[in-house]
């Protein structure tokens, strides 16, 4: 058997392993990355990027769509066809492109990229089944990346009509019918996405309400918008599995039971970390529940062995395996990196979308909230969408902004102000004093901080 | 509006200095009547000045750890108030001595110098206290943090100035420029750099009374075991009957042997007042008891231990070293012995060479019990065994006297019923 040694030994190649390995071979460690698909893991894949891709060319359909009727802005056309397999062979030269990047980056920045499937000796040794046959590669140290998969339902269980997020992103032709089971952020892009494109769409929910991470207030313009685009909600309901002849999903609903008519079911119930399959529980490491525990550097009980990413637990974002990558690469370098982030933004790509950063309304005690809508901010009535609003939660005490949210079209992109101001500790004062440009949604952050101290301008 | 001072009233017999212990109040501040304004210290005891006016502040007479003359100034304060005359010694001796220094009367101002031109000692504001609440993580923008890590500072320990308490990169400047006191990210680095702790208040005059004895006495030191398993015996059986008494430690039954001892040891029982070439012998024992609290040592003093009972003992000695260790012992109560036991308890050592309470003559150290193995004549039996070590002062104790004083305690502990006999 071939044999190598590193320094740093990566097991997975998406958001987190390879950030990581880009970074360790900055710092000039002797570093390899494992990775048994194509590199860019779940994010690049099968997740954010693909979904965007397909979340953009729904939007663009429902756009023209919308001017085949009678419309405010005196556009006329005739409605849109959508070529889907198109679509998609679009979606997957941006993967392309973008995994074929990383690969690029990686190697730019001299750490070797290892295709194939690693399993874990021990701690300090890796076995690779690659094409060209097994390879031995021993490492100072081990870096557990493998990610997460969707979690399956015993009673639906993925294939034939039942299908996960990944295949939803595949799609070759847009299915008239599409159940979703799950209202978390995926089920809902996705299922959103479908809808615009001209799927008819029912989402199922266990819980009272949709998103349920989040309060009410914040997911109520997803709601509504939801409903004006015909997709039927069903909350406080349990799927219980296709019907006989599997051409619908069964489902308890407050409605009593119903079987829903589904040419696809997608199951979007959460995601379950990668933890089998590769020798990691012959480590007999700290388990988090199903997760790998880890500390403030991402090490794990064993030493010389860290994991990052959605293997260590949530929230599952790409960017926090980013920001643990990094850490990672650098603590092995021997800088003295550790993971101290005051808060990890999360953006949900609904329509309106969500992002989120801090503590939400009532989470700390004393906090107060102030809420400042975009049907009050110039930009959003000329974009057509004055959904949604800002909302800052602030200590009355010290004027110390504890958490930034907004619902409304295209506000993810305010996710990094809102970090900043939290990573920076600023207060409504900071926020307040700072010009932002006009016009902007961003205007509306402004707006309200000056509104929690009492200054609102517009409104 | 009149200015009138408090004078540091007289503290304690035969006082004639204190030492300020502590301010209660600033330059500037707003005071009331009976509010106290400063502790100070004397001998052994800390007592609270109570400010004799409603008023402001303006000037107050030195920092912590200075001296002050009983009589002078402690504090000005501005006022509507009339001057009273002021209680205690302060009040008598001016009656006995023409005023040493003049005091600003309500009609004359004090001199100009007095009040603005001497600087307020604003306390130095501590840095090292951290302003947020214990678990929240420190508020710093992403390069403070980076910048503090790569320091080896520990943001919590940092004191912000910025809004909502944030730490700006000129507080961690001021750490940096201050002596490093942790070693940087790993590894054993050699720490640099020196703290200077002023020895103040308690702390300075236990170094004071530790020097003059230690300085003028020639300790001898005697050393002794006891077998101490009957005592111990005996101990347990009182403790298993005692219903409502308090419980009985060791100790009370050392302060009953040391009472019993001194009978046919008067010199045992004695102040040597070095300067006038005096002996005194006291008929009265009073017991030092050596007591650790967080300020440091102090020696409270069990008053007449020849007429107590070992249960009155020891409720007096819990009551007394609750009283030292809460800092409430009142003069009286921690001056007067005639003799000291000192005891750490389960840290007792095996031998100990204690420092005599000057002018006392005799110090008896207690120390740690222990199950031994002895040897009865034909085998090993285990027994209790605590040690005792005695100093004396070698000038007017000598070394003969101060064995056969120890053989005499050693006895009334291996016999406890000879301490309770009457002879």
């Amino acid at each position: 058997m071939k044999t190598e040694t590193c320094n740093l030994l990566i097991i997975g190649a998406g958001p987190g392993g390879y950030v990581c390995g880009i970074r360790a071979g900055q710092l000039g460690i002797d570093t390899v990355v494992v990775e048994r698909e194509n590199p860019g893991g779940t994010c690049l894949n099968v997740g954010c990027i693909p979904s965007k891709a397909l979340i953009h060319a729904a939007d663009e359909f429902a756009r023209v769509a919308h001017f085949t009727g009678d419309n405010d802005l005196g556009i006329a056309t005739a409605a849109p066809t959508v070529d889907m397999a198109k679509t998609v062979a679009w979606k997957d030269g941006i993967v392309k492109r973008l995994t074929g990047g990383v690969a690029g980056l990686l190697k730019k920045a001299g750490a070797r990229y290892v295709s194939g499937t690693a399993r874990i000796v021990d701690g300090k040794t890796v076995e690779v089944a690659t094409a060209d046959g097994p390879l031995r590669i021993h490492c100072e140290n081990l870096v557990i990346a493998t990610g997460s998969r969707p979690l399956e339902l015993p009673f639906l269980p993925f294939g034939g009509p039942v299908i996960s997020s990944t295949e939803a992103l595949d799609l070759q032709t847009v299915p008239q019918k599409l159940a979703v089971v799950g209202g978390g952020y995926i089920g809902l892009e996705i299922g959103t996405a479908l809808a615009k494109l001209g799927a008819t769409v029912t989402v199922v929910e266990a819980a009272e309400r949709i998103l349920p991470q989040y309060d009410a207030e914040l997911t109520k313009p997803v709601l509504n918008r939801l409903r004006a685009l015909g997709i039927t909600v069903h909350l406080s309901s349990k799927a219980r599995g296709l019907s006989e002849d599997g051409s619908a999903l069964r489902a308890e609903t407050q409605d009593g039971t119903l079987e829903i008519p589904s040419d696809k079911v997608l199951v979007t119930v959460g995601r379950s970390p990668v933890t089998d399959g590769f020798g990691l529980a012959d480590l007999g490491l700290t388990m988090q529940g199903p997760f790998v525990a880890i500390d403030d550097h991402c090490a794990t009980s064993m030493r010389g062995v860290h994991a990052i990413g959605d293997v260590t637990g949530g929230p599952m974002l790409a960017h926090r395996a980013m920001a643990q990558g990094a850490i990672v690469a650098e603590h092995v370098a021997g800088h003295p990196s550790v993971w101290d982030k005051r808060a990890v933004p999360a953006v949900c790509f609904t329509d309106p979308e969500i992002v989120t950063v801090g503590v939400l309304p009532g989470e700390v005690e004393g906090s107060k909230t102030a809420v400042f809508p975009f049907a009050a901010n110039g930009r959003a009535m000329t974009m057509e969408r004055d959904d949604g609003f800002v909302r800052i939660v602030h200590d009355p005490e010290t004027e110390l902004v504890l958490g930034l949210h907004a619902v409304g079209a295209g506000v993810s992109e305010l996710s990094g102000e809102f970090a900043l101001a939290i990573e920076m500790g600023a207060t409504l004062t900071d926020i307040a004093a700072t010009i932002h440009a006009h016009p902007t949604l961003s205007e509306t952050v402004q707006e309200t901080a000056l509104k929690s101290l009492g200054q609102a301008l517009h409104i | 509006m009149n200015i009138l001072s408090v004078k540091l009233p007289d503290v304690g017999e035969g006082v004639t200095e204190a030492e300020l212990a502590e301010w209660h109040v600033k330059v500037g501040d707003i005071v009331k009547e009976d509010d106290v304004i400063a502790a100070v210290m004397t001998d052994k005891a800390t007592v609270e000045i109570p400010s004799l006016y409603d008023g402001k502040i303006t000037w107050i007479a030195g920092e912590i750890g200075d001296i002050l003359a009983v009589g002078s100034d402690l504090v000005r304060i501005e006022t509507d108030a009339e001057a009273v005359a002021e209680p205690g010694a302060a009040s008598d001796q001016d009656e006995e001595t023409p005023e040493p220094e003049p005091t600003p009367t309500p009609d004359a101002p004090p001199p100009p110098a007095a009040s603005p031109a001497r600087p307020a000692p604003t306390p130095t504001p501590t840095r090292s206290a951290p302003p947020r609440a214990e678990g929240t993580p420190p508020l710093a923008s992403p390069s403070v943090r980076a910048r503090a890590r790569k320091g080896g500072i520990d943001l919590r320990q940092v004191h912000g100035s910025g809004p909502a308490g944030r730490i700006t990169q000129q507080d961690l400047d001021e750490v940096f420029a201050r002596p490093p006191q942790s070693a940087a990210h790993g590894g054993r680095v050699a720490r640099t750099g020196t703290e200077e702790i002023r020895v103040i208040g308690m702390r300075r005059k236990i170094a004071e009374r530790m020097a003059l004895a230690n300085a003028r006495i020639p300790h001898i030191t005697v050393v002794e075991e006891v077998d101490v398993t009957s005592l111990e015996e005996l101990r347990a059986s009182m403790n298993a009957g005692r219903g409502d008494k308090p419980k009985l430690t060791v100790l009370p039954f050392i302060a009953a042997a040391l009472s019993k001892a001194v009978v046919d040891h008067p010199e045992m029982n004695a102040h040597y007042m070095d300067d006038d070439g005096v002996v005194v012998r006291h008929a009265g024992v009073n017991i030092g008891m050596a007591t650790m609290t967080d300020a440091g040592l102090v020696v409270p003093v069990l008053r007449h231990v020849e007429s107590l009972g070992v249960f009155q003992t020891a409720a007096e000695i819990s009551r007394l070293s609750e009283a030292a260790r809460a800092g409430k012992a009142t003069r009286d109560e921690l001056t007067g012995s005639t003799i000291t036991i000192t005891s750490l308890g389960p840290l007792g050592a095996l031998a100990t060479t204690p420092i005599i309470n000057h002018p006392e003559v005799a110090i008896l150290g207690v120390n740690k019990m222990a199950t031994r193995p002895m040897w009865d004549g034909s085998q090993f039996v285990p027994r209790k065994m605590m040690n005792i070590s005695a100093s004396f002062d070698h000038r007017v104790i000598d070394g003969w006297d101060a064995a056969v004083f120890v053989q005499r305690i050693k006895t009334l502990l291996e016999t406890p019923a000879l301490i309770f006999m009457e002879e």
